[in-house]
């Protein structure tokens, strides 16, 4: 990274003149909290009694056997506090903020999860809390805002847009551009203006700490290859930095959504269909029109359903440091459930398309490779989401009758 | 160029009116009218915004005409053609008002071209800071495009000082913290702030963001050299029509 953010030429930070002085101030916080010798254990130690840090690695024996290759490791990330890494972001924002002396945290969501994992945060730091949200994720992830409010944070449906996260975000930076004295704001992903990439990374990097360390322990060796989802990419940011500099395959997995060929998928780095461009103030690949005018996507995952890409993951799409790939959301929901057959864990749709991902491989491996994959976040919390993903018709059943219950 | 058309102007004129309005909103037709509405009842420089999908620094009124403009189906192209014909048909500079992802997709440099042969006076792009500029301004000036920069309550003198170097034709004061179209307290506050732009800066200061009445308009008097009406004027078109705008701004700056 360049003293501007720009890793090779992605990032930057395209913001108004009234939000300079406030990122000027960040940055500052920021470099100091690095150069803090004692921050970092402050950090392990929030993360190691209050979310459940160290997460472990699991053998995925079954699975293993099952498709005969390579054999299979998954880092629990849906162990943490609120089920998902999202935790280890927001936690680590939350002592910059206590640093900073502010007394507000504005967050964007998407699926709900980091608007959760924020609300949690203000709670137990006893900041006041506005989550922005897409009135269309309001409503496919109800009980995501019950969570949210019950921990005292205000959820705020935005309208505008297309009402998904990527209008979340601008509405965020709204409120910040009037409020930044009191306020920070929480970004959820390794993507926006400069220093957040590098921020949200630098938290999420305690994934591939852990991870490199566990694989020596428990295997003697390091992987062959690592899988992540991507959709800002902080999670795959996160532990792929723990493998950088070491002879590992790093393996991103998109959301083909529909396939890509329809249209309807939010692929921006493993096809052709996004373009450069400078938006929500970083510059990355963005699908867009060629006005430059944003176009909608789709992914079964609300978490990956998103316009942009962290510049991080566009600079290793280009040096090649970085495979990436994509999985379809039947692919998806097929590799989900056969990870909740096999092994008893249940990942998030958003972590389903790294294992789709890995599953395509591991079998094409030898049973002297090791794979390990990045399970983000946990799917039993999403539960409406997933039993419409399975088109289940006892739950159908089930909520018809809930439904009625209400009504009677 | 244009600085040296406004200073012209400021000799007659203590203070001079900007208007903005969407290209594309809500059709092109209503544009058309709006400007002719508009130079009808003397206002002196207008601001055309080029719609995108992520106004980030826009607040609802000017963020949802950009949607509807979208919606409507107004592309970059037909925007800058309907810019071309206004230049050519009215005898009042216009400027450009877009984000930076438009002008990176079309090519800085093509578009800079294409607003020169468009008789545009200048650019602004607000969320393009210095820091990003990459030859942008040298671009537009070669071209006799004024790039215009703005200032915030937030910035400091030494940044106030840098940006004013790069700028040309005006700097456009934001008034205060927040998007477009809130209210603003024009105050003691506000005013030792544009004291602050003024010492800043050769350049004539145009202040926007919370300019809705006669009394706003007053209190710049003396303070700054032009008044920008924004979303304002998209609120009267809105709830008044074409007509209304007319009223309006003949009211905000009557003698």
């Amino acid at each position: 990274m360049d003293s501007q953010g720009y890793f090779g030429r992605f990032g930057g930070r395209f913001i108004p003149e009234v939000l300079v002085a406030t990122f000027e101030e960040l940055d500052r916080a920021f470099d100091e909290l690095k150069r803090d010798p004692a921050f970092w254990q402050e950090y392990v130690d929030l993360m190691s009694t209050y979310s459940c840090r160290p997460t472990p690695i699991t053998y995925a024996e079954n699975l293993t056997r099952h498709l005969g290759g390579a054999r299979i490791y998954i880092k629990r990330e849906d162990l943490n506090h609120t089920g998902a890494h999202k935790a280890n972001n927001v936690m680590g924002q939350g002592l910059l903020v206590r640093r900073m002396g502010k007394s507000r945290v504005i967050a964007e969501t998407g699926a709900g999860q980091h608007g959760v994992a924020t609300a949690t945060m203000a709670a137990k730091f006893g900041l006041e809390c506005t989550i922005y949200m897409g009135e269309v994720d309001v409503e496919r992830q109800r009980p995501n805002v019950f969570w949210m409010e019950r921990l005292g944070a205000t959820v705020v449906p935005v309208d505008t847009g297309t009402r998904i996260l990527k209008d979340a975000i601008n509405e965020a930076f709204r409120d910040w551009v009037a409020n930044m004295d009191t306020t920070h704001y929480v970004f959820g992903t390794a993507c926006g203006p400069h220093p957040f990439p590098a921020l949200v990374s630098y938290f999420q990097s305690i994934i591939g700490v852990e991870a490199r360390e566990q694989m020596l322990k428990s295997t003697g060796r390091l992987p062959d290859r690592v899988y992540a989802c991507v959709g800002g990419g902080s999670n795959a940011m996160g532990i792929f930095q723990g493998f950088m500099q070491d002879d590992v395959e790093l393996v991103g997995v998109e959301a083909g959504g529909h396939g890509v060929e329809t249209g309807e998928h939010a692929v921006r780095l493993a096809a052709s269909d996004a373009s450069l461009g400078v938006a929500q103030g970083y510059k990355t690949f963005f699908l867009q029109d060629e006005d430059g005018q944003m176009r909608e996507t789709h992914s079964v995952a609300a978490g990956l359903d998103y316009v942009g890409v962290s510049p991080i993951l566009s600079s290793f799409k280009e040096s090649g440091r970085v495979r990436f790939e994509s999985a379809t959301d039947a692919e998806v929901v097929e590799a989900l459930a056969l990870t909740v057959r096999k092994e008893g864990v249940i990942p998030a749709l958003e972590s389903a398309h790294a294992f789709a991902g890995a599953f395509r491989e591991a079998s094409q491996m030898s049973n002297d490779e090791i794979i390990l994959i990045n399970q983000s976040g946990r799917g039993d919390k999403d539960i409406f989401t997933i039993a419409d993903a399975f088109d289940d018709p006892k739950w159908r059943d089930f909520i018809r009758r809930k439904a009625a219950q209400y009504d009677a | 160029m244009l600085e040296k058309h406004l200073r012209t102007k400021l000799v007659d004129k203590d203070l001079l009116l900007m208007t903005h309005l969407v290209l594309g909103y809500p059709d092109f037709e209503t544009c058309r009218k709006t400007v002719g509405e508009m130079v009808a009842a003397g206002v002196d420089l207008i601001e055309l915004q080029i719609p995108f999908s992520e106004p980030m620094a826009d607040g609802p009124v000017i963020l949802r005409a950009n949607q509807d403009a979208l919606a409507a189906g107004a592309r970059v192209e037909a925007c800058l053609d309907v810019a071309a014909e206004l230049a050519a048909g009215f005898d009042v500079p216009f400027l450009i008002m877009t984000y930076f992802n438009i002008v990176y997709r079309y090519g800085v440099e093509r578009m800079a071209d294409r607003l020169q042969a468009a008789g545009i006076a200048g650019a602004i792009v607000p969320d393009l800071p210095p820091e990003e500029a990459d030859g942008y301004p040298e671009i537009l000036r070669q071209r006799g495009l004024a790039p215009i920069y703005l200032f915030s309550p937030t910035s400091t003198d030494a940044r106030m000082a840098r940006i004013a170097e790069i700028g040309e034709g005006f700097v456009y004061c934001v008034a205060r913290k927040g998007v477009t179209g809130a209210a603003t307290t024009f105050s003691d506050d506000l005013a030792a702030y544009l004291a602050r732009c003024r010492r800043a800066t050769r350049l004539p200061l145009a202040v926007g963001f919370g300019v809705r009445e006669r009394a706003d308009v007053e209190f710049l008097r003396g303070k700054a050299d032009i008044a920008v009406v924004g979303s304002e004027t998209l609120r009267v078109l809105d709830t008044h029509g074409v007509s209304g705008v007319g009223a309006f701004l003949r009211g905000l700056i009557a003698a």
